[in-house]
């Protein structure tokens, strides 16, 4: 078992920065989510904590050691690819001893290590299969497998889900956590799905241009995203952002005029806002509510019906388009006006440079609905 | 009109095939006449005479000349492959500095003309006593097969996926481990293929055998068939000519037909996607 | 992996220090590890030879002594002795054999790649026994050059060869003809046999640029009613251009140094020499490896010219990223 720390990790391709500086913390028994848009860096961050590239700039410590210099088989790393990177031409049993073998290991010592890898992953009956007779899920299995064998510090996951079908991915999905809770390992986990995040993190790593933009529990990104990235990028469907200006600031709260003449007191640490400067208000879907008389008005133009819930695109003027999220099924019809409240305790504020103001209710709100949802 | 075309396909296939055989099936027809039977032209083969195929085994040392290009030909395609595949790797899958010009250099090499190193070869070869020896004849083979077995191993070792590799360096395979334990199995059908060509190469060669061995017992068959004389100077044996030609054809036909996929999967690796 | 445990609080000076991590070195390392031995083999069966062949060119060298030679600057290449010029550039034999190369190379090549793609477009087809088709072309292929020749010959034969037979008969010639002895007809019949011989691989690699055309673009060319030979110059024929350019550069490059099949087929004959057989008639006939050196070292320089002209011209990639 091992921490993982980064110490202003960099990479370079060439002249390309893609990694720069990262400074990260991961506590022994973990479970790590990078998640971010495509090119974001994360799978190069995964690379080069597993030693498959080269570290340009920085420090990579496992288990107190630093490791920039050494072999990934010597950083005790065990490392799941996308693609299960299965030797075809071995069959399961040999493709999970390889490691051991190669390790000196006993004969005796791999049978058992192998047999009990395979019990625990119930793949006993294709010990003898060569990887082009099994199914993605069962190679995915064996993949794992061979991960286990190893027992490695650190389980590292390159998007091993992505080539699975949607059944098989949510199965998957929770072995792995039940991997997890049984090894207690650390495991850092790449994956674009925020679902896959959220669902499997202790905590999320996002990345953004080869920089963190925040590291949290999920709920801790959901509720408080640090920033304009975060919060449009967790969460789905996404935030609701309206572009407004200061109108006012109070003790706790910042009070901001609505692009249709109301204003709004958002429950936010000023932290130095100045009346007439512009900000963002985000605010999700569900924290939208219809109301007789909302902030805002607009017209529906769209209407998704989810079945335990639905969706009304709302178009609230000069282009912009709210999302609102309501239980149950639509009460109303593309083309009606409808008048919108905002919620104003679940509103977030941003900053011109995109950075968010802290929340003065501390809490996470309980009641909230939306995680299941989100969720599922 | 439909019908039409369809014959005249046909008709052209038929032309195609019987222009690429008759030579060979000819060949066969002619083996088998011996003496004045071969002043008349015959399109069908009347009887099965030997005579011509005991013939060449009899009058000189034709079996001794098919064992030297066996085993010139195994020798050069043993060791363009096991050079030839730990060199591909390198330069399929390490970027290491001066990579392109180096591939470009040995791929230069395979187009050299083989006259252009003719002298040079013959003193290497003579200093070093190897001269009308088997191992001379496969050193001198060894620079037309090498270059084209790295070049074509290397298109292929660039087809194989990225990520079975990294697998096995978490797993703590070296290089060496990594060419030999995973890449060796997998590279086994291209090796097949590149095999096969660099033995129809070696099997074929001529101008190297011919200058560079001197007796009968010591030539491969190339040079074997070229200089196959009569009784007189001036009255070549057809006959005898054309049962030798059918005896070393026979085995190349025989590979062709067998590993047909293969050959026109090298052919194509090593000048289409190159 | 010196460097491998720091301390955590330790200030490590980060750009001074090599970034490569065991795996990228013991890489590298190998890298050049696995090549060494080719490279080494080359070098001493391919760069050393040629080196010799060129230095060889510069010099007296007799075949049957190649110890005891002396350097005579470009006197095989062109020398003036009392006003007479002598050397290879003024001996009409080695520009003929030089004229005959280049005659045959642009004659064979064309009428592989015209005769190659008929061959491609009927293997590209879809009719029963394809698969046996292609292997029966390839048999011309794989056929030793020097049997092939020899076949070719015994049907030639001016007396008793098939060849003229069939012609006699069909009423085509009146006498037989002497295919091979007689100059007008000497290098035609090595042309003849050559693209018996080659075409097969000019088809496959046409064929294998046909395979990778997308199926839709016919199937649209068909819904719009084109004309198949129009779809053939219009559709097809620029799209395997490319894998075409490679096919032909490959087989000119190859015809340049035709020897087996001229040497064979027409013996030292004037009427068909190569330059390659020019040279080694220089080298091994007459003993004269200066002037058969010289020879080489030309052929050498115009292939190698061709070659870099080639890729330069930037139709073979290399070097790209491995990944």
């Amino acid at each position: 078992m091992a921490d993982v720390i980064l110490k202003n990790v960099q990479k370079s391709f060439g002249r390309a920065k893609v990694i720069h500086g990262v400074d990260l913390d991961i506590r022994d028994g973990e479970f790590v989510v990078f998640v971010g848009p495509s090119g974001c860096g994360k799978s190069t961050l995964l690379r080069l904590i597993a030693g498959l590239e080269d570290i340009t700039g920085g420090d990579l410590f496992i288990g107190g050691e630093r490791v920039n210099d050494l072999a990934p088989a010597k950083r005790g790393i065990a490392m799941v690819f996308q693609s299960y990177a299965l030797y075809p031409h071995m069959n399961v049993y040999d493709n999970m001893a390889f490691g051991l073998e190669l390790a000196k290991s006993s004969k005796a010592d791999i049978d058992a290590k192998v047999r009990e890898a395979a019990r625990l992953l119930q793949i006993e009956p294709l010990l003898e299969r060569k990887p082009r007779q099994l199914s993605g899920g069962q190679r995915q299995r064996v993949a794992i497998g061979r991960a286990i064998v190893r027992d490695p510090k650190v389980f590292l996951f390159d998007e091993p889900l992505s080539n699975l079908d949607a059944a098989l991915r949510v199965q998957t999905r929770i072995e792995i956590a039940k991997l997890h809770t049984d090894t207690r390992a650390t495991m850092i986990y790449v994956t674009h799905d925020q679902v896959e995040a959220m669902t499997l993190a202790d905590r999320i790593v996002v990345l953004h241009a080869g920089r963190i933009e925040q590291v949290g529990t999920p709920l801790e990104l959901y509720h408080r995203p640090a920033n304009l990235f975060v919060a449009g990028f967790i969460g789905s469907p996404q935030m609701n952002f309206i572009e407004c200006t200061v109108a006012g600031v109070g003790p706790g709260e910042v009070l901001v005029s609505l692009p249709g003449g109301g204003t709004l007191a958002v429950p936010v640490q000023p932290d130095g806002v100045q009346a007439g400067e512009a900000v963002t208000l985000g605010i999700r879907p569900d924290h939208v509510r219809i109301s007789a008389d909302g902030a805002l008005t607009g017209r529906v133009e769209l209407v998704e019906e989810l079945g335990e819930n639905h969706l009304l695109y709302v178009d609230a003027g000069q282009g912009r388009r709210l999302t609102v999220r309501e239980p149950g099924d639509a009460r109303h019809e593309a083309g009606s006006t409808v008048s919108l409240d905002l919620a104003r305790e679940f509103c977030h504020l941003f900053r011109g440079t995109g950075e968010a103001l802290r929340s003065r209710t501390n809490a996470t709100s309980p009641t909230s609905p939306d995680l299941a949802s989100s969720a599922a | 009109m439909k019908v039409l075309t369809r014959i005249g396909f046909w008709l052209l296939v038929a032309a195609v095939g019987l222009f690429a055989l008759f030579p060979f099936y000819y060949a066969v027809v002619s083996s088998f006449r011996s003496g004045a039977e071969l002043f008349s032209v015959a399109y069908l083969p009347e009887r099965l005479d030997l005579s011509n195929y005991v013939a060449v085994f009899d009058r000189q040392p034709f079996g001794q000349n098919i064992l030297n290009s066996v085993i010139v030909a195994a020798t050069v395609v043993a060791l363009s492959l096991a050079l030839g595949i730990t060199a591909a790797y390198a330069f399929g899958r390490i970027a290491f500095r001066g990579r392109a010009l180096l591939l470009m250099t040995i791929l230069a090499v395979s187009m050299f003309p083989q006259v252009a190193v003719l002298s040079g070869m013959f003193e290497l070869i003579r200093s070093f006593g190897l001269y009308n020896t088997l191992p001379g004849l496969i050193l001198a083979n060894l620079m037309l097969t090498l270059p084209f077995t790295i070049w074509v191993l290397t298109t292929f070792m660039r087809e194989l996926p990225k990520e079975i590799e990294e697998a096995a360096f978490v797993d703590g395979a070296t290089p060496w481990i990594v060419v030999r334990r995973v890449f060796l199995p997998l590279m086994a059908p291209a090796a097949v293929t590149t095999g096969l060509l660099a033995f129809i190469v070696s099997w074929n060669e001529f101008l190297f055998a011919l200058t560079f061995t001197l007796t009968n017992e010591r030539r491969t068959v190339p040079p074997a068939i070229a200089l196959m004389t009569g009784s007189s100077a001036y009255e070549l044996p057809w006959g005898t000519i054309m049962a030798a030609s059918v005896i070393v054809t026979l085995p190349i036909i025989a590979l062709v037909l067998v590993f047909q996929r293969k050959i026109v999967a090298g052919l194509t690796a090593g000048a289409v996607k190159g | 992996m010196t460097s491998a445990v720091a301390q955590a609080d330790v200030p490590v000076p980060h750009q001074a220090r090599g970034r490569r991590s065991s795996l990228t070195r013991s890489r590298l390392r190998s890298a050049w590890l696995f090549i060494a031995p080719s490279l080494i083999i080359l070098a001493f069966i391919a760069g050393w030879p040629l080196a010799r062949t060129i230095w060889f060119s510069f010099t007296d060298a007799d075949l049957n002594n190649l110890n005891d030679y002396e350097f005579i600057g470009f006197e095989n290449y062109l020398a003036n002795y009392d006003g007479e010029w002598l050397g290879l550039l003024t001996d009409p034999d080695w520009w003929h054999s030089v004229w005959n190369t280049v005659w045959f190379t642009a004659v064979s090549v064309s009428i592989e790649t015209v005769l190659g793609i008929v061959v491609a477009l009927i293997l590209n087809a879809a009719f029963p026994g394809r698969g046996i088709m292609r292997a029966i072309i390839l048999i011309p292929w794989a056929i030793p050059t020097v049997v092939s020749a020899k076949m070719w010959n015994w049907m030639l034969h001016d007396q008793f060869g098939v060849i003229n037979d069939m012609l006699l008969r069909l009423g085509l010639i009146a006498a037989p003809i002497t295919w091979t002895a007689n100059p007008d007809t000497a290098l035609w019949t090595v042309v003849m046999v050559d693209v018996w011989k080659t075409t097969p691989f000019m088809a496959l690699l046409i064929l294998a640029a046909l395979q990778m055309l997308p199926g839709d673009i016919y199937e649209a060319a068909k819904v719009d009613g084109i004309h198949p030979v129009r779809v053939f110059f219009r559709v097809t024929l620029p799209l395997i251009r490319p894998a075409l350019i490679v096919a032909i550069v490959f087989r000119a490059l190859d015809a340049l140094r035709v020897f087996d099949l001229i040497y064979v087929l027409t013996a030292n004959s004037r009427d068909t020499m190569s330059m390659s057989v020019y040279a080694r008639q220089q080298l091994v006939d007459f003993q004269e490896v200066g002037v058969g050196s010289a020879a080489s070292t030309l052929i050498f320089l115009i292939i190698a010219l061709l070659i870099v002209v080639t890729l330069a011209a930037g139709r073979v990639r290399l070097g790209e990223d491995p990944r």
